[in-house]
């Protein structure tokens, strides 16, 4: 009997080539975009590429990483986290009632807290099975709402002789360039450490490529042995704790712990791990691709700042959420079609 | 037969209103290649679910390589030689390939995962099977076949004793089955017995020793394949005999007084991938055509294709003398057909609405004036059909989930009544419901098609077929096999086209099947 060989089988393959042209250009697409606005923005606009704004442009985006970071890794189980927004912020009370009593407790205490609500939101979804959607609805408002209350529903000042201000004063190390010098601050270091963690959990170890086999087919992720429920629960748990660090972040850069900031960071994290390349519906991302995504949506702000100083036009803050907006649907579009042709 | 590998004795299974296995037995030797048959329902799915601790059992005994197991979860058997292969391969479509065999159990130094190792130890592995094939690749770049493959080969990196396929081959093209046979072969000849389950029945001559046959939860027969012909296989699996008188009687058809009218619907050499290689049907007006086969002989995706439900790759459809090209299932409805599904609760009823708004869902447009539904008519509508189904029920408000399976049945008939269509396709219309009511959907059956209703009806009881249709279209690995006229139909006759094709010499054969 003349049975095929496997060589003739592979044939096959070749079709599958263009889809992963169109899978390379779409992870490497953000990349592209964010290369182009750089050099838009430093042919157009003095100062631009200079040491102040380049400085002030990471420590903003800071918190928006670390909490994108956190959703790449919920996202890419094929769930979802709404409450990072009220974790922040009842984080940044929490650091601003106890900076007080030093550096330690205010770090540490709010992180636990948010590590805390992502353990809530993580079982809830993996043992009870409700849907991430509702859970971490329901979660944003309670830590929300948590926030208000310990913060008496006002601002709370952050105590500026206790070392926490630190935090957002402190530079590592300076580079000088021209318009000041570039300041490698607190903020922007824990946001690299976080992402040099990260990269290395997501590709070098077992939890990283489970927690991509759970977003990728989460049956056969349960019929190959691996620990589900315990993955899901990891990276809410996760995500709680980043988010809850930008909390922090935010209460040492405003020395406020601000209960009613965070609105719509859950959505602002989601579209920077999205426009970064990584599959909505789970399955597949990437870190890095993430943190061109926060640096791509934060660039857009930049722009647009820049823009109005120039006195020519006055765009309105507004318009960077009509930008992102329209960036964030012409990106999940493209990969709806990828994913449609991978079928 | 030496001592046997794996010893599955007086099995039983029974879920809520369901006994699924009662007092089961498979017995599989070492390094054979098994085959497991029945019908949809038989009971092999449960049994091999009990087996790999997918379900527990309710009693019985597993002996697996000396020694009695009682397996709670597939890891827990697959940590002791018993690894499942399913019909859709159930890996990670986007890591690659040797991340999908060692997913788990990936090679590790200093807590950090070993990619050099683990990718050249998935090669070698593959390399075993003769599958030559970048190991780096996202498993979604491979074809199916060798996708199929890597499963394998992940099953067997467990030290597997018995490797158990789940229609393996449902979705491989014939090269590919090929392939698949030469690494069964291989596995045989490591000594890894293989559990084969597939409705091919030339698949399981071409390459398993023995077969066991289930009906009803109960093992039936236990043969060596070259002891047993085709055509008795498929006998024992319908659980007729040979020769068995044609007509009981039990049925609500009563098909006196029909003349053949003009050609309604006809489908000629209708093609979809490996589902459907060239599928002849034709009804006329007022004809009940019988549309019979084996699990998997494509009777249902015929109906789709008909319906509009699935593009069709090749194949002509004529309506009413009229070429039709259904690009969706309102095409169709809008051409006169109906279709209803084989599964009620997930494609039918909408369980928690009552009969009124169920009955009435696909007649709303006609219904509304101005996009305002008249209460009055859809009302009328609903009382009459309930008077001329006699559809039990307390009253039009009723939920539906509340009435009995032929009640359901019943409304889902009345909703495509409602839209007087030309042609209604049933696919198992009487499945799942108890015998009174099963005779008044067939007596309804027989009465709506002497109003001059066409209808198109799939059914895996062979009663049904004999005693319901003016004609039989016998449908075998997604191709037209043979036709029946109402003088030839028999059970024998309907056996043996589902297990060798066209016992005699069929018109329907040549004409559409060489057309590319």
């Amino acid at each position: 009997m003349a049975t095929t060989s496997p060589t003739e089988l592979r044939a096959g393959q070749q079709a599958t080539g263009r889809v992963r042209i169109a899978a390379l250009l779409q992870r490497q697409g953000a990349l592209i975009a964010l290369v182009l606005l750089v050099l838009f923005g430093a042919l157009r606009y003095e100062g631009f590429l200079g040491g102040y704004n380049i400085t002030e442009v990471l420590r903003y985006n800071s918190m928006f990483g670390l909490i994108a970071l956190g959703m790449t890794f919920v996202i890419m189980t094929g769930g979802i986290d709404l409450s990072v927004g009220g974790v922040a912020a009842l984080a940044s009370v929490l650091a601003a009632l106890l900076s007080p009593y030093g550096m330690l407790p205010a770090v540490v205490v709010p992180v636990l807290a948010g590590l805390l609500v992502g353990l809530l939101n993580g079982v809830v979804i993996a043992r009870l099975a409700i849907p991430p959607f509702i859970t971490t609805l329901a979660t944003l408002l309670a830590a929300r709402g948590m926030a208000l209350i310990l913060a008496n529903n006002a601002s709370v000042s952050v105590d500026s002789g206790a070392g926490f201000a630190s935090i957002s004063l402190g530079s590592v190390f300076s580079i000088p360039l021209p318009d000041g010098a570039f300041n490698v601050t607190i903020p922007l270091l824990v946001l690299l450490v976080a992402y040099a963690l990260g990269s290395l959990a997501l590709n070098y170890t077992r939890f990283g490529r489970h927690v991509l086999a759970v977003g990728g087919n989460e049956e056969a992720a349960r019929l190959m042995g691996l620990p589900v429920a315990r993955i899901k629960i990891s990276v809410y748990a996760i995500n709680g704790a980043l988010a809850a660090l930008a909390g922090v972040i935010l209460a040492a850069l405003t020395f406020t712990g601000l209960p009613t900031e965070g609105l719509g960071w859950e959505l602002s994290a989601i579209a920077a791990v999205v426009v970064g390349g990584t599959l909505l519906t789970g399955g597949m991302g990437s870190v890095g691709a993430t943190l061109v995504g926060v640096l791509l949506l934060g660039l857009i702000f930049n722009i647009l700042n820049f823009e109005n100083g120039r006195g020519v036009v006055s765009l309105s803050a507004y318009w960077q959420s009509v930008i992102r907006g329209v960036f964030l649907l012409v990106v999940i579009i493209l990969q709806n079609r990828l994913a449609g042709r991978r079928q | 037969m030496s001592e046997p590998l794996l010893r599955m004795e007086h099995i039983s299974k029974a879920f809520p209103g369901v006994i699924a296995l009662s007092d089961a037995h498979l017995s599989i030797a070492p390094g054979e290649a098994h085959a497991l048959v029945g019908q949809n329902g038989a009971g092999k799915s449960t049994m091999i679910k009990v087996l790999t601790g997918v379900y527990r059992r309710d009693s019985g005994t597993i002996i697996f390589d000396g020694r009695a197991v009682d397996f709670h979860s597939p890891q827990q058997a697959q940590a002791n030689g018993v690894s499942t292969i399913y019909q859709e391969v159930n890996l990670v479509p986007f890591r690659s390939v040797a991340e999908n065999i060692f997913m788990g159990r990936e090679p590790r130094r200093w807590g950090l995962i070993d990619w050099r190792r683990m990718n050249a130890d998935a090669a070698a592995l593959l390399q075993r099977f003769g599958v030559d094939t970048d190991v780096t690749q996202p498993l979604l770049n491979l074809n199916i076949a060798i996708q199929q493959m890597v499963a394998i080969a992940r099953a067997v990196s467990f030290k597997s004793k018995l490797v158990v396929m789940d229609e393996p081959t449902s979705s491989l093209d014939e090269r590919e089955v090929a392939t698949l046979f030469d690494v069964i072969r291989q596995l045989k000849a490591d000594g890894v017995a293989v559990l084969f389950i597939s409705h091919r029945l030339d698949e399981l001559y071409a390459i398993c020793d023995r077969v066991t046959i289930m009906r009803d939860g109960q093992t039936v027969d236990e043969r060596q394949l070259s002891a047993i012909s085709q055509l008795e296989l498929v006998a024992r699996m319908l659980g007729k005999e040979l020769g068995e008188v044609q007509r009981s009687g039990q049925t609500g058809f009563d098909l006196s007084g029909y003349q053949a009218e003009q050609t309604l619907l006809e489908a000629r050499g209708l093609r979809r991938g490996r589902a459907l290689q060239g599928a002849d049907v034709s009804v006329g007006a007022g004809e009940i055509v019988g549309l019979a086969g084996l699990l998997g002989a494509g009777r249902t995706e015929v109906a789709r294709a008909i319906f509009g439900a699935d593009p069709i790759d090749a194949g002509e459809i004529r309506m009413a003398g009229r070429t039709a090209q259904f690009r969706a299932p309102s095409d169709a409805i809008r051409a006169g057909i109906g279709f209803c599904s084989e599964d009620r609760k997930a494609e039918g009823i909408i369980p928690f609405m009552s009969v009124r708004e169920n009955l009435t869902l696909a007649a709303l447009p006609a219904l509304a004036r101005s996009g305002i539904v008249s209460r009055e008519r859809q009302q009328q509508l609903v009382e009459r059909f309930i008077k001329r189904l006699g559809i039990k029920t307390s009253g039009p408000e009723q939920k539906v989930r509340e009435l009995s399976g032929g009640n359901q049945q019943k409304v889902l008939l009345a909703r495509w009544l409602c839209l007087n269509p030309r042609l209604l396709i049933l696919d198992e219309p009487t499945r799942g419901i108890d015998v009174g009511a099963k005779g008044e959907i067939q007596s309804l059956i027989n009465e709506l098609a002497g109003q001059g209703l066409g209808v198109l009806m799939i059914s895996s009881e062979i009663e049904e077929l004999t005693e319901g249709s003016h004609r039989v279209v016998v449908l075998r690995d997604g191709r037209t096999v043979a036709e029946l006229p109402h003088a030839e139909i028999s059970q024998d006759a309907i056996m043996a086209a589902m297990a060798h094709g066209a016992e005699t010499p069929d018109t329907v054969q040549g004409e559409a099947h060489d057309q590319p």
